[in-house]
C-alpha cells in the first residue's frame, strides 16, 4: 500500500490526513500560500473564484463549532458550495456505514470531504475509498491528528517569530488525549525548531512520548524556562472526574498558565491555545486576554490556512 | 530563426514618455507579479511620489486552475490605496494572450470600482485570445510560437528580456 496516502504518485498533496509523513516543502508551501489568503481577507470582497462550481462537504461525526465554521468560511471564500452534515444525528444513527455515507455523498458530486470523527483513521479510510478526483481533509480524528490546527499554529508562530530554527516551543497540558499536540509536534519537528518541550502530569503523557523527539517536563516552571512559544492545550472536563486528575483546582495550581508562571518564559514569548479555552483551568484570564496572547489571531489565520489547503488540494494536476 | 529582443532601458524610457502627461496625479500603478512588478517599480520611481503603487498576484484568478492547480509560490497582492473611482494603470512585462490581464482585472474589481483602467506592457508579442489592448507599449515584438519571452532581473537590479523554448502549454500574458 502507498506509504503516504495523502500524496499522489507524483508527490503532490491530494488529501490532508496528518502532518506525519508530509515533506517539509509541502508544509512550507501551505504556509506561504496562506499568507496570500490573509491579504484576501483584508479586502472589501473577501472571495476568490478558485473553487467555483465545487462542492465541499463538511462531514462532522463529532461536534465542533470553531473548526467547522472556519472550514465553512474558508470554502465559501474560495467560492465553493458548502454542505454541512452533522452525521451523528442522521445516517449513522440509522445504521449506515461510514463508507456508505461517503458513497452516497459522492453520488451527489462531492469534490471534497472535510471529516471529523472520534475514531482515529476514519478520514484515512475515506481517502482510500473515494474516487481520485475527490479530496479528503482530516479535521480531527480520535487521538490521531488534527493537521489543519497544527498548520495554523505553525502559521501563527511564523507570523510572530519569523523563523523556526532557534525557537523553543512548550506544549502544556493533556498530551495523552490530544490529536492537536501530536500534529503540532510533527509539524514543529518537520520545520526544524530547536526544541519541543511537553509539560504535563505523568498521567497525561503517552508512554512513548520521548520517541517523538521532545523533552518531557512534569514541572511547569522548569519546562517554561526561556520558552519562545507556549501552547496551552484544552483540558477536557471528562478527564477531571476519573483517576487521571484530582480536580480542576489542583490542575490549575500546577499546570494552569498564570502571569507568574509565564514570567519564566522568554519575555517576548507568545501564548497560544487551540480553543475552546477553560478559563481558570488551563489558563488564567489575565494571560488569555494579555499582551502575549495570540489566541484570537490563531482563529483568523485558521481561515487563511484552510483556504490554502483546500486550494492546493482541489487544483488540477500539471 | 533568431529574434532580437529590445533593450529594456530604452523600452522603459519610451513607456515613461507615453504615460507621463496621460495620467492624473492620483493615478495608481499596479504591477502584476513577477515581471510586471519590476516594470511598475521603475515606472513608479520615474513618475514621482504622488503616483501610488500596488502589486497583484493573479494566482487565485487564473483560468487554468482546474487544469494546472496553483503553481509556484503565490505572492500576497498588496494595493495600499482605495481603487474606487481612481484611474489605474495595470503593468505587465510581456503582453500575449491577454488572459493574465483578464485575471488581474477580475482581482482588481474585488478591491473596488476603479474610475478607469489602462494597460501598460513592456513588450507586446501579439497572439491575443481575448479582446484586450494596451494603452502604453514599450515595443511590439515578433516571436515564434514555440518561444516564450520573459523578463529577468539580475542581482544588480538590471532588467533583461530573454527567450526560451516553450516546454509546456503554459499560460502567458
Amino acid at each position: 500500500m502507498n506509504q503516504h496516502p495523502q500524496l499522489d504518485s507524483t508527490g503532490r498533496l491530494t488529501h490532508l490526513l496528518s502532518i506525519e509523513g508530509l515533506p517539509r516543502e509541502i508544509v512550507v508551501d501551505i504556509l506561504d500560500t496562506a499568507r496570500s489568503f490573509v491579504s484576501v481577507a483584508e479586502r472589501d470582497i473577501k472571495k476568490v473564484p478558485l473553487l467555483r462550481g465545487k462542492s465541499v462537504f463538511n462531514l462532522f461525526f463529532e461536534p465542533s463549532t470553531r473548526t467547522r465554521t472556519t472550514f465553512e468560511i474558508a470554502a465559501k471564500r474560495l467560492s465553493a458550495d458548502v454542505i454541512n452534515l452533522n452525521v451523528g444525528a442522521s445516517s449513522q444513527s440509522k445504521g449506515e456505514t461510514l463508507l456508505d455515507t461517503v458513497a452516497n455523498l459522492s453520488a451527489m458530486h462531492a469534490d471534497m470531504f472535510v471529516v471529523r470523527h472520534s475514531q482515529s483513521g476514519a478520514p484515512n479510510l475515506i481517502a482510500r475509498h473515494v474516487a481520485p478526483n475527490i479530496h479528503v481533509i482530516n479535521a480531527g480524528d480520535g487521538r490521531h491528528a488534527h493537521p489543519t490546527q497544527a498548520l495554523l499554529d505553525m502559521f501563527t508562530i511564523r507570523h510572530y517569530k519569523k523563523e523556526f530554527p532557534g525557537l523553543r516551543v512548550a506544549i502544556v497540558g493533556d498530551i495523552l488525549h490530544s490529536r492537536v499536540a501530536r500534529s503540532q509536534i510533527h509539524a514543529l519537528t518537520t520545520l526544524g525548531v530547536a526544541e519541543v518541550r511537553v509539560i504535563a502530569p505523568a498521567t497525561l503523557l503517552p508512554a512513548d512520548v520521548s520517541r517523538l523527539g521532545v523533552h518531557v517536563f512534569t514541572d511547569m516552571v522548569t519546562g517554561l524556562k526561556g520558552a519562545d512559544v507556549v501552547i496551552m492545550l484544552r483540558l477536557q472536563n471528562e478527564r477531571m472526574t476519573g483517576e487521571l486528575l484530582p480536580s480542576a483546582q489542583e490542575y490549575f495550581k500546577n499546570y494552569g498558565l498564570t502571569s507568574e508562571k509565564l514570567a519564566h518564559a522568554d519575555p517576548q514569548a507568545i501564548v497560544m491555545h487551540p480553543g475552546p479555552m477553560n478559563r481558570g483551568v488551563e489558563i488564567d484570564s489575565s494571560v488569555a486576554d494579555g499582551l502575549q496572547s495570540v489566541i484570537l489571531p490563531q482563529v483568523t489565520f485558521g481561515i487563511a490556512v484552510r483556504m490554502a489547503v483546500m486550494s492546493i488540494l482541489a487544483g488540477g494536476q500539471p | 530563426m533568431t529574434t532580437r529582443l529590445p533593450d529594456v532601458e530604452q523600452l522603459l524610457e519610451g513607456l515613461i514618455q507615453q504615460i507621463r502627461g496621460n495620467i492624473k496625479p492620483d493615478t495608481g500603478i499596479i504591477g502584476i507579479y513577477t515581471g510586471g512588478v519590476w516594470v511598475a517599480e521603475r515606472l513608479h520611481a520615474a513618475l514621482g511620489n504622488d503616483v501610488q503603487m500596488g502589486t497583484i498576484d493573479i494566482a487565485f484568478y487564473r483560468d487554468d486552475y482546474d487544469r494546472r492547480g496553483l503553481q509556484g509560490s503565490v505572492k500576497p497582492s498588496d494595493i495600499p490605496f482605495d481603487v474606487n473611482d481612481r484611474d489605474i494603470v495595470l503593468v505587465d512585462d510581456v503582453l500575449y494572450t491577454g488572459r493574465t490581464i483578464r485575471a488581474a482585472m477580475n482581482e482588481l474589481f474585488d478591491y473596488g470600482r476603479p474610475g478607469r483602467v489602462m494597460l501598460a506592457a513592456l513588450v507586446d508579442r501579439g497572439g491575443r485570445q481575448l479582446p484586450i489592448e494596451p494603452q502604453f507599449v514599450g515595443a511590439q515584438v515578433t516571436v515564434p510560437d514555440d518561444q516564450l519571452v520573459s523578463l529577468q532581473r539580475a542581482d544588480s537590479g538590471s532588467l533583461q528580456l530573454s527567450l526560451r523554448p516553450r516546454t509546456e502549454d503554459k499560460l502567458q500574458s
